[in-house]
């Protein structure tokens, strides 16, 4: 019996058009757009200015906090403005514009295909060297991975477990990389291991990539320490909390942070970035996107330079179907619509998917009949349908005892809610009302 | 034995009113009368408007001051002051009557829609997820927020505008939906006499041309009206106009130089033809987008209440080059 | 402007669950009970179905429609799944008015005065039932003998299981294999208790219904009939009795388990089940009724909204 998480989950139609499709790599485009805010945490500060000239790999901002990242340039080219731009969180927000002449690297990176697994460094120059890459979650959520990897005083880390669940329907871009980078992805998991002191790592992968598995495994074989789990596929396993107690059938209390059970979980393209940014001193300015949706004439697996267009990478994979209804970036499940194809590729974008006209529109909101399937979906054991109506009559104290701030918006409940109520619309407002009330409390 | 049921039932009464009167002098809570005196004389919709939670504890708090400067029934007004006043034997403090302004004109013809937003018919969360319909992110979005948490049905949104609009002989300037817009476009501002205000209606901080770009109506930041405005009541900042109005005495001269038709007048009359008028040809009427502003140098226009300020504007010279 | 993208939150797909596709799924369970009362009740079954379905659809039309002032949802299947459910509750002679009254009471009182469907306290059907048994208890409770095919209201009528029990008189009991299969008097959806247990396992199967609520009601009603069974074996019929006789079946598996008025929570259903199961014994066992199911489910559904304020879900990383 394969493992999955305990409580709640949906398994939606896995739909990986792109699955087994090589990842191509894009040529940069004339101009990149590099917005200062591509994660959590404060936005970065430019230290380059208009007519600078840059190389890739040539840091471009700077992390403006604790948590907060480096940025760097993904392109050759001189600055052409520092401007807002449109990003996928749908406002315009500062981003640098970089005119691409050539493509000239910064000399420190090491461009050969050589696999370097020997490591001299101590774990805390290998953490300073992810934060100077500027290294995010890669799986979507972009918290700067250093701070991750500095467990705060008084908790030890016991394992790192690596999601390579991949559990949003359409997206591949994870699974084309174990599969062409499997071996550079097991030397970054050690350097994750040795940078946070442990010797165990879980590397979590669903059932529905066998191929993935297998490779892996194999492959695993050479290294002590790694382990390969094979999981139940089930939607939201990439959730932080969900794989914790997939893998190690234990539950992070409301309100603490996973290394309170003592993991740390890193996405499987955080652990080939930071092989790359550790052994080849290449900082993160190209990712894996996957590019589907069932009216796209090529779904695809990119590597693209970040601050490329979207557009670029749709042209690319055959065009904008004639009936596109919506531009997401990410998964179905969790992605975010796009105003625009003009939306730059950032740290955090795993996927772009077209869906169609029909795909796109809400079917019409009726009553709730408490049936209650809401409830037995929820990841996090809450009872949306409740949370949803404390929302509506701005009842916060009920909401918070609900637990409405450990809501995950993983969209469960609304995609399984037989009368289409906009359950996670409502929740995810009355979650940031909470977390501002307990925010205020304890200040 | 009905002697004997009197008896026993009126002893139970008896000393059931004995522990009922202990119990009432033990556990008594003095409450200030005056309290529930003030609190009769006010509106009782505990709108909140008042700062205080509810009308008890606004009247607690009328009771508890000192004077009743900056204690205001923003439902009631000067009449339900004045009354509260006369309860506490205390001066009605001073205050400007307020109105509710929605500071955006990005109609549906001026802000073509680029989008179609397909989630929950709510400002608030529309407003987590993106900038809204249209290019300009800072604007109006029309899911009526402020609708639902008016209790005096004086807020509304136009169809033909998608816009909110506030009916001024409902709004209280209870300041509800001030705090309901997730866009901060609703302002409180002094009623103004007459009725008459000038406002700047964008909260669009693009730069000028973005702005422009997105919607025909906006405020380009171009700065003519902080030029040309006598009182220094005009600031830009962030591209930005802003209208102070504790400073501007009405003189309607920013609106008349506003190259977008961003600054509103309202409630002016329509404009005479002032006899002396070089430019007469100019003149519009109040309504216009651009109407030509008189020339208003007169420091002794005041703008309290009461006066007839306005209208002595309007009779002077009406020159504008 | 040209193609306008749709902008929406997250997340960008649905599960093509629906409200009717639930409603039509609880009909299929129930068509093998409808079968075996076709069976065992011939034409009288028939025709009280398709005059209560009829009933329950037209009130419904009728109130949304004129009362309500907006588009009528007949269509979602609720008031024909009330229809079908009120009937396997009636006897299968019951004459049309009766029935046409009870549809009104379940559709006008117990559903639509709430604000329709999700808004309900209690389940329609039973409301309609008890409507019924309180105004009319001589047509109520007495259910014609099966095996007349061709009658309707003329045909004769029997002692059901649970009026011999309450007579005392248990040694005149139908075997329990004939309680399984159903042949024995009673309403016309109650009698055969593998037809609805067939039903009970496709709604497992396509997820209509979860197991918290019939088996916690089986598991009471079992325990609690068998410990006075122990006690008292000649005044207390077996468990078994219990369970295949009267309502209990078709009450546990399609009326306790209605969406609407059922709790939420896994812990609530169970908490839910088990006051059903005890309250029905108790009617049975030390009430003048014969039967204690629909009064049963009629106070737990009462008591549900205080159920979903206390019995949260389990909470994941709560104790």
């Amino acid at each position: 019996m394969l493992r999955t998480f305990r409580i709640g989950g949906i398994h939606p139609p896995e739909n990986k058009l792109s699955a087994g499709k090589k990842i191509t790599a894009l040529a940069a485009p004339k101009q990149v757009i590099i917005p200062l805010s591509q994660h959590i945490g404060a936005p970065a500060q430019a230290v380059v200015k208009k007519g600078d000239p840059v190389k890739a790999g040539t840091l471009v901002a700077k992390a403006g906090g604790f948590v907060s990242a480096n940025i760097h340039s993904s392109v050759s080219g001189k600055v052409n403005k520092i401007d807002s731009a449109l990003d996928a969180s749908g406002y315009k927000r500062p981003a640098i514009y970089i005119d691409v002449e050539g493509d000239e690297w910064e000399e420190t990176i090491d461009r050969s295909e050589t696999l370097v697994k020997e490591c001299t460094l101590t774990s805390k120059e290998i953490v300073d060297k992810i934060a100077a890459a500027g290294i995010v979650g890669l799986g979507g959520a972009t918290f700067p991975t250093q701070v991750k990897l500095m467990p705060p005083p008084g908790s030890k880390a016991e394992i790192i477990i690596i999601n390579a669940v991949e559990c949003e329907p359409y997206l591949t871009s994870d699974h084309s990389l174990m599969m062409e980078k499997g071996e550079h992805i097991l030397v970054g998991v050690t350097l994750l291991m040795k940078a946070v002191n442990v010797n165990k790592a879980v590397i979590g992968i669903e059932n529905n990539k066998p191929d993935a598995i297998a490779h892996l495994t194999k492959l695993a074989a050479g290294y002590s320490g790694i382990e390969i789990m094979p999981l139940k596929v089930q939607y939201p396993q990439g959730g932080e909390k969900q794989l914790i107690d997939a893998v190690i059938r234990r539950q992070v209390k409301s309100g603490a942070l996973p290394i309170s059970a003592g993991a740390v979980v890193q996405n499987v393209g955080t652990a080939y970035a930071v092989y790359e940014a550790v052994q080849k001193n290449k900082p993160l300015f190209e990712r894996v996107v996957t590019v589907t949706g069932k009216a796209v004439a090529n779904p695809s697996n990119f590597l693209v330079r970040m601050g490329t267009p979207i557009n670029m990478l749709i042209e690319v994979a055959g065009g904008i179907p004639e009936n596109t209804g919506k531009i997401i970036g990410g998964g179905p499940m969790m992605g975010k619509a796009l105003v625009s194809a003009e939306v730059p590729v950032t740290k955090g974008s795993s996927g772009v998917l077209l869906l169609t006209k029909e795909e796109s529109v809400r079917k019409p909101m009726q009553d709730c009949i408490r049936c209650a399937k809401c409830v037995n979906v929820c990841p996090m054991g809450l009872n949306p349908a409740f949370l949803m109506k404390f929302t509506v009559y701005k009842d916060w104290d009920k909401a918070e005892a609900g637990y409405i701030q450990d809501c995950i918006e993983c969209g469960s409940c609304s995609y399984t809610c037989p009368a289409n109520r906009p359950l996670l619309d409502q929740i995810r407002l009355g979650k940031g009302k909470v977390m501002g009330i307990i925010r205020a409390r304890k200040s | 034995m009905i002697l004997i049921a009197v008896i026993s039932l009126g002893a139970i009464g008896a000393i059931g009113a004995v522990f009922l009167y202990a119990a009432s002098k033990k556990f008594e809570v003095y409450e200030d009368p005056r309290i529930a005196q003030v609190q009769e004389v006010l509106p009782g919709a505990n709108c909140g408007g008042c700062g205080y939670p509810g009308c008890g504890g606004f009247a607690a708090a009328c009771v508890k001051a000192d004077t009743l400067d900056g204690l205001l029934c923003p439902v009631g007004g000067a009449p339900v002051m004045s009354q509260v006043a006369s309860i506490l034997g205390m001066e009605a403090g001073s205050a400007e009557p307020m109105v509710a302004v929605v500071r955006c004109n990005g109609t549906c013809a001026a802000r073509p829609r680029v989008n179609q937003y397909d989630g929950v018919q709510s400002c608030a969360i529309a407003s987590t997820l993106y900038g809204g319909e249209t290019g300009c992110s800072f604007g109006c979005l029309g899911y009526g927020d402020c609708v639902s948490v008016c209790n005096f049905d004086a807020i509304h949104i136009n169809p033909e505008t998608g816009l909110a609009e506030v009916d001024e002989e409902k709004c209280t300037s209870c300041g509800a939906c001030v705090k309901a817009c997730p866009k901060s476009i609703i302002e409180l501002r002094k009623k103004g006499p007459k009725s008459r205000r000038i406002f700047v209606s964008c909260v669009n901080k693009d730069k000028g041309g973005v702005a422009k770009k997105a919607c025909a109506n906006a405020c380009i930041g171009c700065g003519k009206c902080a030029k040309e405005c006598p009182f220094e009541a005009i600031t830009v900042e962030n591209n930005l106009a802003y209208i102070d109005y504790t400073k501007c005495r009405l003189c309607r001269k920013c609106v008349a130089v506003c190259p977008t038709g961003a600054i509103h007048e309202l409630n002016f009359p329509p404009r005479k033809e002032a006899a002396p008028a070089v430019d007469a040809d100019k003149v519009k009427p109040a309504a216009a987008p651009k109407p030509v502003a008189p020339k208003a140098e007169a420091p002794e226009v005041s703008a309290t209440p009461k006066t007839e300020a306005p209208k002595v504007e309007t009779k002077e010279e009406t020159n504008q080059k | 402007m040209e193609n306008k993208l749709y902008v929406s939150p997250s997340p960008h797909i649905h599960g093509g669950d629906s409200i009717s596709k639930n409603m039509y799924g609880v009909l299929i369970a129930l068509v093998p009970a409808f079968l075996v009362s076709l069976y065992f009740f011939g034409l009288g079954a028939l025709i009280v179905t398709v005059v209560s379905v009829f009933f329950c659809v037209l009130f419904e039309y009728l109130i949304q429609k004129f009362l309500m002032k907006k588009e009528p949802t007949i269509c979602d299947g609720s008031a024909i799944l009330t229809g079908v459910l009120l009937a396997f509750n009636l006897p299968s002679n019951l004459p049309v008015w009766i029935i046409a009254i009870g549809a009104l009471a379940a559709i006008g009182i117990g559903k639509m005065s709430f604000g329709g469907l999700g808004n309900n306290i209690f389940n329609p059907a039973l409301t309609g039932r008890i409507f019924l048994l309180i105004s009319f208890p001589a047509q109520m409770t007495t259910w014609p003998v099966v095996g007349q095919l061709t009658s309707y209201t003329d045909a004769t009528t029997g002692a059901t299981v649970l009026s011999l029990m309450n007579e005392g008189a248990l040694d005149k009991m139908p075997t329990l294999s004939d309680m399984l299969v159903g042949n024995m008097g009673g309403s016309l959806g109650e009698v055969s208790a593998i037809a609805l247990l067939l039903g009970m396992c496709y709604m497992l199967w396509k997820k209509i219904i979860t197991w918290h609520v019939p088996v916690s009601i089986f598991a009471t009603v079992f325990v609690f009939t068998g410990i006075m069974h122990l006690v008292n074996p000649v005044q207390y019929a077996s468990p078994f009795v219990h369970l295949l006789s009267g309502g209990l079946m078709l009450g546990a598996i399609f009326m306790a388990t209605d969406y609407v008025t059922s709790p939420m929570s896994k812990s609530g259903m169970i908490v839910y089940g088990v006051g059903i199961g005890i309250l029905t014994t108790v009617i049975r066992l030390f009430g003048s009724y014969p039967e204690g199911m629909s009064f049963a489910i009629f106070i737990m559904n009462g008591v549900t909204p205080l159920i979903n304020s206390y019995m949260k879900p389990k909470h994941f990383g709560g104790k």
